[in-house]
């Protein structure tokens, strides 16, 4: 029964090619296969947002989608983000702005939070406020957290 | 979660065909945001999930001013309300695609889906059902339509039969003089499983101040989603002012049986349906008038 699948995807600009189990969810195979543990799985049912990624441009909760089902997709971890020397502007924001504590909700603040400044480059707070709304943060309150998201539109604007 | 094996039909036969071999050890997938939850925490279990996204008739819409809407039943919840036009022509059903889950469920979530998983709760279907839609289903018999009001059946059933699959959503024309609203009541701001749903539609006369067809339809107060019928028919011919709109919310208030849980005592969510009706048919009018 546990037959494995071959799947070919882009992972971070990278063409990756996995094998997995049908039942195998995205953020199981990325951790535990592909070896990109950034993704975090907090909850695995859809409400915490710790293990988006991007999917073809859109954020996705990793952990409700099938591995299998990444075959020809685009995909964007929280590693494709930015670089170490190279933070992106959000990541910046995030330390500076003390965005976070524990850190385990961080990588799916930021790759919701990067596709919401592709979409929307000078976001309102409501509208930071309704698009993060399915990443969840125990530790913050999240006030700094929209503070950060804001402060680095601002930042892009103006790079 | 027990394996299973994968298959994604490329047609509409394809999939019934997969579905019927299996019978109710095949699920079909579509978001995926339901099923798979379901697969893993809730001890469902499946040998075969049919993957429906890669049939091209689920994942498209067409819209047009005279033709009306006919929505692929896996089209993603945010392609409705980005869609301008599909928007402003059936605002209940975008109002109800914004509030499913939060945007990473609206990337993936259909409204096919949310009523295929035919949660009392569910956001769609009272939207559904005040925009009268009509469901096509295939199955291994061949296809046939059904009223969305008729769909569900008890919490998590519907008529979908062994083999069978939802394969659109088909909405009449909009008329100028028409608007529509969904809202639920929630203790969060976002995020959150309706303590009451609700869905109003109203058309109203070229003077603009009379209903001539409306319909109202409930969420969370019974084991399906229900349609108001006597609420609905009542506001035919009525003025479209708050008074006749708070009648409608007391008529609403008799279909609604709601249970008490964690989310609310039967008594208070009885009292929302009143509260909810008014403010559902007040957005509908605006939108009505606005056009
Ligand atoms: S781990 Fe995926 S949403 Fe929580
Ligand atoms: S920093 Fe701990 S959950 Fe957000």
């Amino acid at each position: 029964m546990t037959k494995k699948l071959h799947v070919t995807t882009t992972i971070n600009g990278e063409q990756t090619e996995f094998l997995c189990e049908a039942r195998q969810s995205l953020l199981e195979v990325l951790r535990e296969t592909v070896r990109l543990t950034g993704s975090k799985e907090g909850c695995n049912n859809g409400n915490c947002g710790a293990c988006t990624v991007l999917v073809d441009g859109l954020p996705v909760n990793s952990c409700l989608m099938l591995g299998v089902e990444a075959e020809g997709c685009n995909i964007t971890t929280i590693e494709g983000i930015g670089e170490t020397q190279h933070l992106h502007p959000l990541q910046k924001c995030f330390l500076e702005g003390a965005a976070l504590q524990c850190g385990i909700c961080t990588p799916g603040f930021i790759v919701t939070s990067k596709a919401l400044l592709d979409k929307h480059p000078n976001p309102t707070e409501e509208q930071v406020r309704f698009e993060l709304s399915n990443n969840l943060c125990r530790c913050t309150g999240y006030d700094k957290i929209v503070r950060a998201v804001l402060e680095a539109a601002k930042i892009k604007q103006t790079v | 979660m027990k394996d299973f094996e994968y298959a994604a039909a490329k047609t509409v036969d394809e999939a019934v065909g997969l579905l019927a071999s299996k019978g109710d050890r095949a699920k079909v997938l579509a978001g995926g945001t339901d099923i798979i939850v379901q697969l893993r925490e809730t001890g469902r279990e499946a040998d075969l999930v049919v993957d429906v996204k890669k049939i091209p008739e689920l994942v498209k819409y067409e819209l047009s001013p005279a033709g009306g809407l006919k929505l692929g039943a896996s089209v993603p919840c945010y392609k409705i309300y980005e869609d301008e036009k599909l928007k402003s022509a059936y605002p209940a059903l975008a109002d109800s695609a914004r509030i499913i889950g939060g945007w990473q469920i609206q990337s993936r979530a259909s409204i096919g889906g949310n009523l295929c998983n035919s949660s009392p709760a569910a956001d769609s279907i009272p939207a559904l059902i005040v925009l009268d839609a009509k469901c096509h289903i295939a199955g291994p018999g061949g296809r046939r339509t059904v009223a969305v009001a008729e769909f569900c059946t008890a919490p998590g059933k519907n008529v979908l039969q062994q083999g069978e699959l939802l394969t659109a959503l088909e909405f009449a024309p909009t008329q100028k003089g028409d608007g529509s609203h969904y809202l639920r009541f929630i203790p969060r701001n976002e995020m959150d499983i309706a303590v009451v749903g609700c869905g109003a539609w109203i058309r109203l006369d070229a003077s603009g101040k009379t209903i001539t067809a409306a319909r109202i339809a409930l969420g969370a107060v019974g084991p399906k989603p229900l349609f108001a019928a006597e609420a609905s028919t009542f506001l035919t011919g009525k003025p479209a002012t708050p008074e006749t709109f708070a009648q409608a919310g007391e008529l609403a208030k008799k279909i609604a049986t709601p249970i008490s849980d964690m989310r609310g005592p039967a008594e208070y969510r009885t009292h929302l349906v009143g509260v909810l009706v008014v403010r559902a048919l007040t957005k509908a009018l605006e939108r009505a008038t606005q056009k």
